[in-house]
C-alpha cells in the first residue's frame, strides 16, 4: 500500500510535453528518439501518492497538474572526488615561478 | 502530451505574446526590408549609462573590484618572448549579489517590468542569467519563474545547470525543468501566456544596456588605477550580450582605441539540441555552440530583435579548449588566491596566450568572474564527462576532442588560441541575410549600410560578398 503525502508538502510533479517522434522537426535524430519532459516543484494541493495524478502550488502561485515523483526532492549536485590530472598543476606552476625568483 | 494550446497555435501567436511581455513594438524601428533602426530601438527605452548605474546600486549590482593578476601575469612573461607579456587584470563580477555579471543585465529588466505593473518576471535561461532575475526579482517584489534546459532522457542533470535550479529556488522563483530541446520555448511562451509576467530575455535593449556599465565601470577604474584605458578588454562570448554590452559601454567611457576580443569554449562538433551531446559538454555556456550562431545571425532569439549584436564590436574571436580553461582555473585559484569560474576563465585562458603577443607595459582586462561552487567547478564536470566516458587525460591541448577527450595542458607554454576568422563570420553573417529574404523583397540602400555597420565591415565588402552570393 502506498503511503499517503499529505497536502502542502513540497514535491515533484511530471509532465510529458511532446512525446517521441512528436518533436519540433529542427531537433536532431536521437532527440527526435526521446519525449520533451518536464519536472517542476510546488506545495502538494490536495493528499496523494507517489505516481497519482495530482496538482501543486508554485512558489509563484500557479496550479500545475502532473504525476507525483519526488517528495521534499533533494539537491544531489556535488563536487565528487577531486581531480587527479588538475592536482598537480599549482606546484608546477610555482616551480616555474621560483625558478625565475619570484616566489620563495 | 499535457493538455493545453498545440504547439502550432502558440507558436503562430507567438508575436502578439512577445509583444505584450516585452512591451516593445518594435515593427516601429524596422527602416529596410532587414534594416532597423538598432540605436533607436535602445535609446527608447530612457536608460543611459548613468540611469543605468543608478539603478544597480539600488541593488548593491555593480562596483566591482577590478584586481592585477600579478603572479598570472609573471606565469605569462615565464613562457613569453623577451620583452613580452601584458599585464592581466580580472573584473571580480562575482561580487555582484547572485555572483556574476547577469545581475547586471537582469537588473533593467526587473526594474522595467516593476516600472510597467507587470506582477512577475519570466527567463529562459539554464545559467547565472535565471538565478540573476530571480535575485533582482525578489528584491523587487516581483513574482519570477525560470524555464531550463535541465536533464537529458537518462534523467541526468547537468550539474552547473542543478546548480543554478538550486540557486533560483533560493530566491523563491519556480523553476520549471526541461529535457533537451529547442521547444523550451514552446513551453516558455505558454508560461508567458498564462501568466501575463514580463520576458526577461537575455536579448532585449535592458538586458544590453544593463551590461554597458560593466565596460563603462572597468574604462574609469582603470583610468583611476593605472592612469590609461586598457589596451585590451576580452569577454567570454555566447549569445553577444556580453560583448555587445561591454564594447558600448568602453566606448561611452572614451575608451576608443581598446580592442575588444571574444573568446569561446571550442565545442565544435557537439550539437546543441542533442540529447545525447547534452551532458558531454563540460561548459554551459561561452561556448562555440551558442557563440558561432549567434555571432552570424543574431536575431535567433524570443524576442523580434535581438539587442545584443556582438559582430558590430568585437576586433577578434579565439576559442580556447575546454583542457586549457579547466587548466587555467587551477592556476587562478592556486596563484591569485580566487577560486571563480567557469565562465570568465574561458577569456583569461585567452588572456594568458594574447598576453605573450603583447609588450609588457600594455594591459588586458578579462572582464568578468563567477561565483564557484558544487556544480560549477571543474571537479564536477570532470567527473561527469568521466562518467559519459569523456577521456579526462594531461597532455597537449591540441588532442583536445569535444565529447570525447578533455586534454589538461602539461604546461603553460601549450595554451593557445584559435583565430576564428571573422571574413569567414561575415559572409556567413550575409549568407544567413540573403536567406532571410521574402520572395519579391529587395535590399535598399538603408539595408546595405545597416549590413555594413552589423558586420563592422564597408558597403564596398557587403555589396561584393552580396553579389557574389546572388
Amino acid at each position: 500500500m502506498t503511503e499517503l503525502i499529505v497536502k502542502g508538502t513540497w514535491v515533484e510533479v511530471y509532465n510529458l510535453v511532446l512525446p517521441a517522434g512528436e518533436r519540433a522537426p529542427q531537433v536532431p535524430e536521437d532527440t527526435q528518439k526521446v519525449p520533451l519532459e518536464m519536472r517542476t516543484k510546488g506545495f502538494l494541493v490536495k493528499p496523494a501518492s507517489l505516481g497519482d495524478e495530482t496538482e501543486i502550488v508554485t512558489t509563484v502561485g500557479r496550479r500545475l497538474r502532473g504525476k507525483l515523483i519526488e517528495v521534499n526532492p533533494a539537491y544531489t549536485h556535488q563536487f565528487g572526488p577531486p581531480t587527479p590530472e588538475l592536482s598537480a598543476i599549482g606546484e608546477e606552476v610555482r616551480a616555474i615561478l621560483r625558478a625565475r625568483g619570484q616566489l620563495k | 502530451m499535457i493538455e493545453s494550446v498545440s504547439y502550432e497555435t502558440l507558436m503562430s501567436q507567438r508575436a502578439e505574446i512577445m509583444k505584450q511581455s516585452v512591451g516593445i513594438d518594435y515593427a516601429q524601428y524596422e527602416t529596410g526590408v532587414l534594416a532597423f533602426d538598432y540605436e533607436r530601438l535602445l535609446a527608447d527605452t530612457g536608460y543611459d549609462v548613468n540611469t543605468a548605474c543608478e539603478i544597480q546600486s539600488n541593488t548593491a549590482v555593480g562596483h566591482t573590484p577590478l584586481i592585477e593578476l600579478k603572479n598570472i601575469t609573471e606565469l605569462v612573461r615565464a613562457v613569453a618572448k623577451p620583452g613580452k607579456g601584458a599585464r592581466i587584470f580580472v573584473k571580480d563580477e562575482a561580487a555582484n549579489p547572485s555572483g556574476s555579471f547577469k545581475d547586471r543585465r537582469a537588473s533593467l529588466s526587473v526594474h522595467q517590468a516593476k516600472q510597467k505593473n507587470y506582477t512577475g518576471v519570466v527567463a529562459a535561461t539554464s545559467g547565472n542569467y535565471g538565478a540573476a532575475v530571480a535575485s533582482q526579482a525578489a528584491k523587487a517584489g516581483l513574482r519570477c519563474i525560470v524555464v531550463q534546459e535541465a536533464f537529458d532522457s537518462q534523467g541526468i542533470a547537468q550539474p552547473e545547470i542543478a546548480e543554478k535550479t538550486r540557486a533560483c529556488e533560493a530566491y523563491g522563483a519556480e523553476v520549471i525543468r526541461l529535457s533537451v530541446g529547442p521547444e523550451l520555448f514552446y513551453v516558455f511562451l505558454r508560461v508567458l501566456k498564462e501568466t501575463g509576467y514580463f520576458n526577461a530575455s537575455l536579448y532585449t535593449p535592458y538586458s544590453v544596456l544593463g551590461i554597458e556599465t560593466l565596460g563603462y565601470e572597468l574604462a574609469v577604474q582603470m583610468q583611476e588605477q593605472q592612469a590609461v584605458f586598457p589596451d585590451v578588454v576580452i569577454a567570454t562570448h555566447a549569445g553577444g550580450g556580453n560583448v555587445t554590452g561591454t564594447a558600448r559601454g568602453l566606448r561611452k567611457a572614451g575608451a576608443v582605441d581598446t580592442q575588444v576580443i571574444a573568446a569561446s569554449v571550442d565545442l565544435s562538433g557537439l550539437h546543441m539540441a542533442s540529447d545525447h551531446d547534452f551532458n558531454r559538454k563540460s561548459f554551459t555556456t561561452g561556448h562555440t555552440g551558442f557563440s558561432i550562431p549567434f555571432t552570424s545571425w543574431p536575431d535567433r532569439v524570443d524576442v523580434p530583435r535581438n539587442a545584443a549584436r556582438a559582430l558590430r564590436y568585437m576586433d577578434r574571436f579565439v576559442t580556447v579548449t575546454q583542457g586549457e580553461v579547466f587548466y587555467i582555473t587551477q592556476v587562478l585559484a592556486e596563484l591569485e588566491g580566487l577560486q571563480r569560474g567557469p565562465a570568465g576563465n574561458t577569456s583569461l585562458a585567452a588572456a594568458f596566450v594574447i598576453a605573450q603577443e603583447l609588450d609588457k607595459e600594455k594591459i588586458i582586462v578579462v572582464q568578468e568572474t563567477e561565483y564557484t561552487g558544487a556544480g560549477k567547478h571543474p571537479f564536477s564536470q570532470l567527473n561527469l564527462a568521466k562518467q559519459m566516458g569523456v577521456e579526462v587525460r594531461r597532455g597537449d591541448p591540441k588532442d583536445n576532442k569535444p565529447g570525447q577527450h578533455i586534454v589538461i595542458p602539461e604546461h603553460p607554454s601549450q595554451i593557445t588560441v584559435t583565430d576564428v576568422e571573422l571574413d569567414h563570420v561575415r559572409r556567413s553573417y550575409l549568407h544567413h541575410a540573403i536567406e532571410s529574404l521574402n520572395q519579391g523583397e529587395h535590399l535598399s540602400d538603408v539595408d546595405i549600410d545597416f549590413l555594413a555597420a552589423e558586420t563592422h565591415s564597408s558597403k564596398t565588402y557587403v555589396q561584393e560578398v552580396i553579389n557574389a552570393l546572388c
